[in-house]
């Protein structure tokens, strides 16, 4: 169920402000994809407009092609809803649905297909979605208690179970870590390792340690200056982007020399 | 050279900090003594109707049999208001909060905050004069066509000025309070859960059920609730709009025999009244405020549960 993804000459706008230009990119599937950069150049609405969510911000939209596995995602009669359901994305802060039940929160995306499901399908698709995010054994003898009653790193976790529970074909993780304590992160890079086997994944990090450790393909944005668009600078394998980018302004990024 | 280290302890504490917390305590305290202080005038006042004999009560049967229909109305008139309009309300809240393009969402914003504007005596005026009679077509037909529903029975007033008609006005009355309170915590949903829903692969309606409407519940009800204690209290509105006649207990909403409010009844009948007659309206009086009372505290308690966080 994973899929390759072919951006090509993506230009991304706020209004009538160009936020990211022309990015052309390959994302390979069954592997962890990192994005880097300063903040301000542009990851976010990058990896928002891989599922679409970019436009839900009024006057947000795009220009160039997003392609996933044949199809293009801007085309026309294309539902943006469609496509969020095949293409899941895990939030920096943690954002389980407050008032569910961890159950509830699990299955969330599952009732939203509309799928009626048997009480001894959604247990299994709640126990399953949760053993591969990590979480079952913490939490299994609590599924109905809410789930903003867990830690920061259990939340983030949960949100990643919700996630995957629709099995998506490609999973977004916009600076997962970045709210939580070093042995949550830990957790969760340990958890991005387990789900590459099955998902083609795209994560958003501002610490270059977790990048290192977790892609297998990096790609670095940067930015000129504020108000100048955001653009894509170099993209290789992790290995030869942290020790032998072929951009000066990449070396500079990654051996901290920046600014 | 001596130095002194600069005490950490005690409770020196800052002259702003003192004013406010002394006047925010002090507000609280008059809000108390002013409740209490309309309570016990309301006793005190109702005091001889309470002990007096029922044969000298207006009716000729006792305090209760006095009392119980207009509590009743009340309750009926205000009930059926508050179930017609938060529907409307928290659906003109949601459109204008999450489906409106801006500028009509502001517009529209507007006008509801102005129908709040309108004072309630021309509600009155306009429910009795053009409201009324507009409705008289539809209730004969009603007791025509769905005439088994005892809520409908008929025979259907010809003035139109009916328990519904007066629901209905208090409802429209309400309206602005509950839709505009609504929009307001609709607005604050967090853009964190609206956008958890979304990436989930949302249409907007299941957003709105799974982020919105759950955040905002417990504002809904408070508004809810506002608008319930307007609906009970409101009297010009009421004395106009309903045809009352007293001790016509009835769920016929659309008859000719309606039983008025308890505030609707205090406004026709004060002027004239004296001694035990008075006694007897401001024991309703005390009826209504202990009923308001009521209204909000169950209010409250059903809010501080829901943020409790049990599903
Ligand atoms: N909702 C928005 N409306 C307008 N401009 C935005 C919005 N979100 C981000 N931007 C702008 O887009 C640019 C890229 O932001 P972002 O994608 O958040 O960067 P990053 O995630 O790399 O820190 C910035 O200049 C930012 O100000
Ligand atoms: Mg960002």
């Amino acid at each position: 169920m994973s899929r390759q993804i072919d951006v090509s000459d993506l230009d991304i706008y706020y209004g009538s402000f160009l936020a990211v230009e022309k990015v052309t990119m390959e994302i390979k599937p069954r592997s962890i994809t990192a994005l880097i950069g300063p903040s301000g150049c542009g990851k976010s609405t990058f990896l928002r407009s891989l599922n679409r969510m970019h436009e839900v911000i009024p006057g947000a939209r795009v220009e160039g092609k997003v392609v996933l596995d044949g199809q293009d995602l801007y085309g026309p009669g294309v539902d943006p809803v469609a496509v969020r359901r095949s293409v899941g994305m895990v939030f920096q802060n943690p954002n389980p649905f407050p008032t569910m039940s961890i159950y509830d929160n699990v299955l969330a995306g599952m009732r939203l297909n509309n799928k009626r499901l048997k009480r001894s399908e959604a247990d299994a698709v709640v126990e399953h979605s949760l053993r591969g995010a990590n979480l079952w054994k913490e939490v299994q003898d609590r599924l109905d208690r809410p789930g903003a009653g867990l830690s920061g790193g259990q939340q983030q976790r949960l949100c990643i179970a919700r996630a995957i529970a629709v099995q998506p074909q490609v999973l977004l993780m916009d600076e997962p870590c970045s709210a939580l304590d070093p042995i949550s992160t830990l957790a969760i890079e340990d958890l991005m390792g387990e789900l590459k086997k099955e998902y083609t994944i795209v994560i958003v990090t501002h610490n270059m340690q977790q990048a290192s450790r977790v892609s297998d393909r990096t790609g670095f944005f940067n930015i000129e200056g504020t108000g100048k668009p955001g653009k894509l600078v170099e993209m290789d394998a992790t290995d030869t982007i942290f020790s032998n980018p072929s951009v000066k302004a990449t070396e500079d990024y990654v051996s901290g020399r920046f600014g | 050279m001596t130095t002194t280290t600069p005490a950490l302890t005690g409770s020196r504490r800052r002259p702003g900090d003192k004013v406010f917390s002394g006047s925010a305590a002090a507000s609280a305290v008059l809000i108390l003594v002013i409740l209490a202080g309309v309570g016990l005038f309301l006793l005190a006042e109702a005091y001889p109707a309470l002990v007096a004999p029922a044969d000298e009560i207006e009716g000729g049967e006792g305090l209760v049999v006095y009392l119980w229909p207009i509590l009743f109305g009340t309750i009926i008139t205000a009930v059926i208001a508050m179930l017609l309009a938060v529907p409307v309300a928290v659906g003109i809240a949601l459109f204008i909060s999450h489906y409106a393009p801006r500028r009509l969402s502001q517009a529209l914003g507007y006008v509801v905050d102005l129908l709040a504007a309108i004072p309630s005596i021309v509600y009155g005026f306009w429910g009795f004069q053009v409201f009324a009679l507009a409705l008289v077509p539809l209730y004969q037909w009603l007791a025509e066509n769905v005439g088994w529903i005892p809520l409908f029975a008929g025979p259907a007033s010809s003035t139109g000025r009916t328990i519904l008609t007066a629901s209905l006005v208090l409802a429209v009355m309400i309206l602005p309070i509950i839709s505009a309170l609504s929009r307001e915590v609709f607005l604050q949903t967090p853009r964190l859960h609206e956008e958890a829903a979304l990436a989930l692969g949302a249409t907007r309606w299941e957003m709105i059920k799974y982020a919105v409407i759950p955040y905002g519940r417990s504002g809904v009800i408070s508004a809810s609730m506002l608008g319930l204690g307007r609906a009970l209290g409101e009297t010009m509105a009421v004395t106009l709009v309903l045809s009352a006649s007293t001790s016509a207990i009835t769920f016929n909403l659309i008859g000719t025999a309606n039983p008025p409010t308890i505030a609707a009844e205090i406004a026709l009948n004060f002027p004239e009244a004296t001694g035990l007659r008075l006694s007897t309206l401001i024991a309703a009086g005390l009826v209504l405020f202990v009923l308001t009372f009521a209204v909000n505290f169950a209010a409250r308690a059903l809010v501080t549960r829901q943020k409790g966080g049990s599903t």
